[in-house]
């Protein structure tokens, strides 16, 4: 992890995104899929804190080899700073933060999954596994056809796609977790990836359980830090041995999780706190397959 | 003209911190990640507040930003005090950063099991007794804070038994800010740390929630900055000779500079690190740029200088 002056390349302007381009060679260099960026809010404004995005592609060779892309999606004042910063200014970056997605070493069917603005990690997943000679089909969503993220480069990497959205603007209405059962017997899907809203991933970790599909999902939990520090950023993840559970740091033991073991019902008012362990135990949840 | 050089070390109850600027607690992660913050150029360090076993804290979420502030409750998670010696205490030892151990527990007891661990361990150099934390066996979860007696009580109990300083650190309290601090004193503290997060609530209107599970966090950032100043003043003017670590929205030299002025011995910082890793190092240097500019030899040049209008300097 390092922490660098990135200047701004270029600022373009994807649908509900703007994709910003930054020189950052020493990130770049290390970046994987699945991690992410922390960038720095100008000073003197009310709002404060670093903000995160996901690393959307790190160019390690060729004539933009030492760039890196992130897409934001302009929603509050951080997001609106960033949405319209110009190209030559300079932005504190950290990164590459967190842990990547990890890589399947024997099955091959890749089933990637996505909405909104988690298209842009997918994305770059998409290309790495298609770089290690994996099968990629991918499920794309979000409100409306303007937030389904760069489907004409997916349909370039993938096998199949299909598309959801929420107004039913482009492809079917409806969530891509409820295209989700279908999509998976019909490309036999070995292992599942997704980013997205956390309702999204809840449904998409549940089938996984179910069929026993090993899956990876990116959260994307409020984070002050983004480095370890601070401890607020954390998850309700179930041990390894199944004998309770842990709240880890979304920024530092993740994003990037396996689903089964998180406890998807331990946020805010949605169960009695303390959770109680069961007295058998939680399920053991078997590991990334090697 | 005569080139002052000053020196950067303070002095707090017979403590030598290098610098004036110290890292507040819960905001310097275990000492073991791979930070951008290099730990031999702070002042100190103080732990997360730490309890006699591991603490999951709060559940999720923990954090909002509100206008130039940040609302938390982690709710002391932290590792044990047995989980801190083991893996985080040589990381900050081999630094070679003092290490100001932050200690809290849900009744009497467990801050005395807390301290008695805490003793004769290479690299800690005093304790801060974490008055903001709640205090399970009578005050229903209320901070000890907030009842004089149970302040007394734990920071005397710590105090008798600690063979290193002890400091006590505090929230904004009123109307007995003062009389809780001199409290604290007779007691056995030796220092004083002011303040600890101001309690707040954010709403999400839209889904008619609060932001944080908690529901009631604890407001810092420069937001905090004249609150935490106004306890800094109060209690300094009453104690002079206490120590005093300044803490709450520090994140410039200026800022660290006020403190001073204001009446503290040595500064802490929490959130201005969380966004700017080398902020304590920033802060340092501005100090010492003030005092090289006004000619001045040391931080405690500044200590209480504040004029106040009506009152003898
Ligand atoms: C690991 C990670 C990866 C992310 N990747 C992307 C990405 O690739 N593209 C993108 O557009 N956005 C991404 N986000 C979300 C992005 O960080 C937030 O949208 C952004 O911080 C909002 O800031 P704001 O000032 O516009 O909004 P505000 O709502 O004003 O933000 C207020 C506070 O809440 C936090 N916050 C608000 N929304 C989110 C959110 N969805 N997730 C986490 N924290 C939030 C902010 O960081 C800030 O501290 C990611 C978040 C995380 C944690
Ligand atoms: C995320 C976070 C965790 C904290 N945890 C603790 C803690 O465990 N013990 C404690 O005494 N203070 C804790 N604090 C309070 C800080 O030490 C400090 O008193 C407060 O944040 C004000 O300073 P600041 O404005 O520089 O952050 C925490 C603050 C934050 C932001
Ligand atoms: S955001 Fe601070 S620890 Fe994760």
């Amino acid at each position: 992890m390092k922490r660098v002056r990135a200047e701004v390349l270029s600022v373009r302007r994807l649908g509900a995104y703007h994709v910003l381009t930054i020189v950052a060679p020493e990130v770049a260099e290390r970046a994987r899929p699945g991690q992410f960026l922390s960038v720095a809010m100008p000073p003197h404004r009310a709002f404060l804190l670093r903000r995160h995005f996901s690393i959307h592609q790190a160019s390690r060779r060729g004539g933009w080899a030492g760039t890196l892309e992130f897409a934001v999606e302009a929603q509050g004042p951080g997001t609106r700073w960033l949405a319209e910063v110009k190209p030559h200014r300079f932005l504190d970056v950290i990164g590459p933060l967190g842990k990547p997605f990890a890589y399947p070493a024997r099955l091959t069917n890749c089933l990637l999954v996505c909405e909104g603005h988690g298209g842009a990690p997918i994305s770059f997943l998409a290309q790495e596994l298609r770089a290690r000679g994996k099968r990629v089909d991918m499920l794309i969503g979000g409100a409306t056809h303007d937030h389904v993220f760069k489907p004409i480069e997916a349909k370039r990497m993938a096998q199949t796609i299909r598309i959801a959205t929420a107004d039913g603007s482009m492809g079917e209405p409806g969530s891509v977790a409820d295209l989700l059962p279908e999509m998976v017997e019909a490309v036999g899907a070995q292992v599942v990836y997704a980013a997205g809203p956390r309702e999204m991933l809840r449904r998409v970790a549940e089938l996984c359980v179910e069929r026993r599909i090993p899956s990876q999902v990116a959260l994307e939990e409020r984070m002050a830090c983004g480095m370890g520090q601070c401890f607020t950023c954390v998850v309700p993840v179930i041990r390894k041995d199944g004998s309770g559970y842990d709240h880890l740091r979304a920024c530092t033991e993740g994003p990037v999780f396996n689903p089964a073991r998180i406890l998807w019902d331990r946020w805010m008012g949605e169960a009695p706190e303390p959770a109680p362990t069961p007295p058998e135990g939680f399920p053991v949840v078997r590991s990334w397959p090697g | 003209m005569a080139g002052v050089k000053p020196t950067m070390t303070v002095d707090l109850a017979g403590v030598a911190f290098p610098l004036p600027v110290l890292a507040a607690s819960g905001c310097l992660g275990t000492g073991g990640e791979p930070t951008v913050v290099d730990l031999r150029r702070l002042g100190g360090v103080v732990t997360r507040s730490l309890t006699l076993e591991p603490r999951r804290g709060a559940p999720t979420p923990r954090m909002a930003e509100t206008p130039s502030g940040l609302l938390s409750w982690t709710g002391l998670q932290n590792p044990g005090v047995e989980g801190f010696l083991v893996e985080d205490l040589p990381r900050l030892e081999q630094a070679g950063v003092p290490v100001v151990a932050s200690i809290a527990g849900g009744g009497v007891e467990e801050f005395l099991r807390v301290t008695s661990l805490l003793q004769h361990r290479p690299g800690i150099v005093a304790l801060e007794v974490y008055l903001g934390a709640p205090d399970e066996e009578r005050g229903r979860g209320r901070p000890f804070a907030a009842r004089l007696d149970r302040a007394v009580e734990v920071v005397g109990a710590v105090a008798r038994m600690s063979r290193l300083p002890v400091f006590a650190k505090l929230p904004y309290l009123e109307p007995d800010l003062v009389e809780t601090a001199r409290a604290c004193v007779r007691a056995g503290a030796h220092g004083l740390t002011l303040i600890g997060g101001v309690p707040g609530l954010a709403v999400d209107a839209e889904r008619l929630r609060p932001e944080l599970a908690a529901p009631i966090g604890l407001l810092s950032g420069p937001a905090i900055k004249p609150i935490a100043l106004a306890a800094v003043h109060r209690v300094a003017r009453e104690l002079p000779e206490v120590p005093i670590m300044g803490v709450g929205g520090i994140a410039t030299g200026r800022d660290a500079v006020e403190f001073l002025l204001a009446g503290a011995w040595a500064v802490q910082v929490g959130t201005a690190m969380l966004i700017d890793p080398a902020a304590p190092v920033e802060i340092a240097r501005g100090i010492l740029a003030y005092l090289k500019d006004k000619q001045l030899e040391s931080p405690a040049a500044l200590r209480g200088r504040l004029r106040v209008p009506g009152t003898s300097p």
